[in-house]
């Protein structure tokens, strides 16, 4: 991961042209307004992996194709209407107040540089690494969130948490970060603590990490998680991340990451997807909730590898694709609308004649909420944080 | 035992006790590792045609439903079969690891398949990766790393893993028809990874022109490595200042021997091996006399490995470096007297929640590292909160779950981990925990444990 700037230093043709104005940029470059601090405003970023259908999660019911190419998919029943053309899927009902109060938006059709092969794996690693294609996959090994944490001097590692079980590439790279999962349950005695901090006391790379994790453990086991915390099964999970990362955002970390796997709906998907929706609605819920005024200065990207295609599969499901669709949630956010520009479902629009057509990238709008949000100048965002992406125009999405 | 036994056992090994017959000092060490496999006779892996042929009944069956001759659930079948395939080579990582007293041996299996890291793109891909430690790697370890090279950079784990099998000559006459061209992944890490090392004296052009050098490099499931002449650039093609022509696999297989000798190679090599056994800021006048072994030995590897056995360093405190997840778990099953045979037959589910996904927690995702420079080295990436929490949390649990703690002595137990490297504070906290469970668990989470 150290190695990234070399390496992007190294690299031929194109690559290398902006990677090379892009090197001295990571360790010169601060904000716009030359800031050691990122301010008040939180940015939340969370991966669904397996490639979430943004065709199912907000569907275009007003395209009359839509009915066609998905015969029970899009039978539209229950479809809770957002505006002329498009429809919340009822799993996520939970989330228009959110909607109505403008805390809530979706960007249609829009997705990473990654095309054709559609390869998870790929798909995730050019998500998270924040690159084009002309960069080999495994190349570059920090993430995009990283390097714009690297482009902020003075950080302290608590400002960005890595939350939950899974490796986090996003957050991976030379800035310190923070990682925790909740999973990692620690249930000491007084005794044992103290024990285990007399073994510690001569090794100062082991005193201080197990003084942490005990401290964060005894934390969240203890009276910080609240005898309200309910463990409904199936959610218990994402609300316990939730509320670890909320508890976090409330004091003095600024950037927090999740993934949530289970998105990959080949089959079945009208029983899949609903549970994978209302997991994702759970930690919007939960966030909310826990951060009480710090929300209105949050805003949380949930953003996948790619899109699924346009038409039910053999299976009642549904199969990789390329454009999907991105998730806004937060008080930052001028929300209650669809942003991207919509391409249709003729065939002709199609990618491929299978998949929904990008008009966006990701990346773009991940730029323009942290410029928007840390006033991170443009050259750094188009630069260091994501070589090669041109933002374009501002498409003002924040308050 | 010496302290000297005690702390080679933590540094080139899977710790305390020791199994018997286990080779003691620098010269012992040596020995071993010039004999025969102990681990891989001991438990042996399906040979390559097998897994080959396993690969390619999952390949054919993701092709079949894509066409829709096939439905998804005849895939998940063929899939189920490699992964179980899979999961054996995991339990057999830990049964060598526990059983053969060959430790160093297995110690440089991982440092050298780490080395050569490749990661399953597709779920079946993952029997290939293995393959590529078992006989791209665990032959070599002892031999020349010319001959490890050639058989790591040519095996179909590396070909799919690094995009060589994608990559194309564009001046070739399938390049022409088809309008397709390089990938230069495999030429830049075989360069910067895999010997020269990253930093060294070469040039993007260099990367370029050894990707084109190695195009016609196919893989072909079912049958392997395949060289299709159409597909390689027409033409000689420089690196390093050296030219490179002819007909198929003769320039590849030159190319790689040239960068296997070059003197930036043995540097790297070198600086990787001390800084994965001795310390993270290894004494540069050691990594030469390592390089001047490797290159006056033709590349063979017992030279460089005896060099660095002959440092003062090699046998003396302190224990800068941390262990891998991997090698606290191993351990740890070694100190509570968890069998290998144990190891292999206990319940598929048992092995998943016990050993294997616990090092997720830890920071190490079992075969999956983030890129193709493997699992990191430094001990301050591994002892984090998180992921000493969960080595915590694991030496707290694990022992009674696997039927170790009952009866245990946490007393006796200290001085079986640890012999002469446990410090008089532990064995004065061990004997004041309250119960077996906290007693076992604060030796292996001890700095002396996790420490080598």
């Amino acid at each position: 991961m150290r190695d990234v700037t070399r390496r992007l230093f190294l690299r031929g043709g194109l690559a290398a042209a902006c990677s090379a104005a892009a090197h001295p940029l990571l360790t010169t470059m601060t904000f716009a307004q030359g800031a050691a601090q990122l301010g008040e405003n939180r940015l939340i970023v969370v991966i669904l992996r397996g490639a979430m259908d943004g065709l199912d999660a907000v569907q275009p019911v007003g395209d009359p194709l839509f009915a066609r190419l998905r015969p029970k998919l899009g039978s539209g029943a229950g479809v809770l209407p957002l505006d002329g053309l498009f429809g919340l899927h009822p799993a996520m009902a939970g989330l228009l107040p959110l909607w109505s109060a403008g805390e809530l938006a979706f960007v249609h059709a829009t997705s990473t540089p990654y095309r054709d092969k559609r390869s998870h794996f790929d798909g995730q690693d050019i998500l998270e690494a924040g690159t084009g294609l002309d960069v080999p996959v495994p190349e570059v090994r920090d993430g995009w969130l990283n390097r714009m944490l690297q482009a902020v001097p003075g950080l302290s590692a608590e400002t960005a948490y890595a939350v939950g079980r899974e490796a986090l590439p996003l957050l991976a790279g030379a800035a310190e970060v923070r990682r925790w999962t909740p999973e990692v349950t620690l249930t000491l005695s007084a005794q044992s603590r103290l024990l285990l901090e007399q073994v510690y006391h001569d090794d100062a790379l082991f005193r201080d990490a197990g003084g942490a994790a005990m401290d964060l453990a005894a934390e969240l086991g203890g009276g910080g998680m609240g005898a309200d915390m309910q463990t409904p099964g199936r959610y218990a999970d994402t609300e316990m991340l939730a509320r670890f990362a909320a508890d976090r955002l409330r004091g003095e970390t600024r950037i927090a990451a999740f993934s949530l796997s289970g998105w990959d709906t080949h089959r079945r998907q009208g029983t899949a997807l609903p549970q994978q929706l209302q997991g994702l609605e759970r930690l919007i819920l939960t966030l909310r909730a826990q951060m009480g005024s710090t929300w209105d200065r949050t805003m949380l990207l949930a953003m996948t590898e790619f899109g699924r295609t346009v038409a039910e599969n053999g299976s009642d499901g549904t199969d990789h694709g390329t454009g999907g669709a991105m998730l806004m949630a937060g008080g930052a956010l001028k929300g209650g609308r669809i942003y991207g520009r919509w391409p249709g479902l003729a065939e002709e629009a199609l990618y491929e004649r299978r998949d929904l057509m990008p008009t966006s990238d990701v990346r773009g709008w991940a730029a323009w909420a942290m410029r928007g949000l840390y006033g991170l100048d443009r050259r750094v965002l188009e630069q260091a944080v994501f070589p090669g992406l041109d933002m374009g125009d501002d498409p003002g999405f924040l308050r | 035992m010496s302290e000297a036994d005690d702390i080679a056992a933590f540094r080139y090994g899977y710790g305390l006790p020791l199994p018997e017959g286990a080779p003691r000092g620098a010269a012992e060490l040596l020995n071993a590792l010039a004999g025969p496999d102990t681990g891989q006779a001991l438990f042996p892996a399906p040979a390559t045609p097998e897994l080959l042929a396993l690969h390619e009944t999952a390949v054919k069956a993701r092709a079949d439903v894509r066409k829709g001759t096939a439905t998804r659930k005849e895939f998940r079948k063929h899939l189920k079969r490699v992964e179980r395939e899979a999961e054996a080579f995991s339990r057999r990582t830990f049964a060598r690891a526990l059983a053969s007293p060959d430790g160093f041996r297995e110690r440089l299996a991982w440092f050298w398949a780490d080395h050569f890291t490749t990661v399953a793109r597709l779920r079946e891909h993952v029997v290939l990766t293995g393959d590529l430690a078992e006989r791209a790697v665990r032959p070599h370890l002892a031999g020349r790393f010319t001959d490890m090279l050639l058989a790591a950079d040519l095996h179909p784990a590396m070909l799919l893993y690094l995009d060589q099998s994608s990559s194309i000559g564009p001046g070739s006459a399938f390049g022409q028809r088809k309008g397709r061209g390089l990938n230069e992944n495999l030429a830049r890490e075989a360069i910067e990874l895999h010997t020269l090392g990253v930093g060294a004296g070469y040039a993007q052009d260099d990367v370029r022109q050894l990707a084109e050098l190695l195009t016609g490099l196919g893989f072909k499931p079912g049958a392997g490595l395949v060289f299709y002449p159409r597909r390689a650039e027409p033409g000689a093609e420089e690196v390093l200042g050296q030219s490179y022509d002819g007909e198929g696999m003769a320039p590849v297989r030159r190319v790689l021997e040239d960068l296997a000798h070059h003197p930036e190679t043995a540097r790297h090599l070198s600086r990787k091996l001390a800084t994965h056994f001795l310390t993270d800021t290894p004494d540069p006048d050691l990594i030469e006399r390592m390089a001047a072994a490797y290159l006056a030995h033709d590349t063979a590897l017992l030279p460089v490995y005896e060099v660095m056995l002959s440092d003062p360093s090699a046998f003396a405190a302190p224990r800068q470096k941390a262990r891998q997840p991997v090698e606290f778990i191993i351990g740890s099953l070694r100190a509570l007297e968890v069998t290998p045979e144990q190891v292999m037959t206990m319940p598929a589910k048992r092995f998943a929640d016990l050993l294997i996904a616990p090092m997720r927690l830890m920071g190490q995702e079992w075969g999956r590292p983030i890129g193709p420079d493997g699992w990191a080295e430094e001990a301050a990436v591994w002892i984090t909160p998180q992921g000493l929490g969960a080595r915590i949390a694991w030496a707290m649990d694990t022992p009674d779950r696997l039927g170790r703690a009952e009866g245990a002595d946490p007393r006796g137990f200290v001085l079986r981990a640890l012999g002469s490297l446990a410090p008089e504070m532990l064995r004065i906290a061990v004997a004041r925990s309250e119960s077996t469970r906290d007693g076992l668990g604060l030796v292996l989470a001890s700095p002396e444990f996790n420490r080598r």
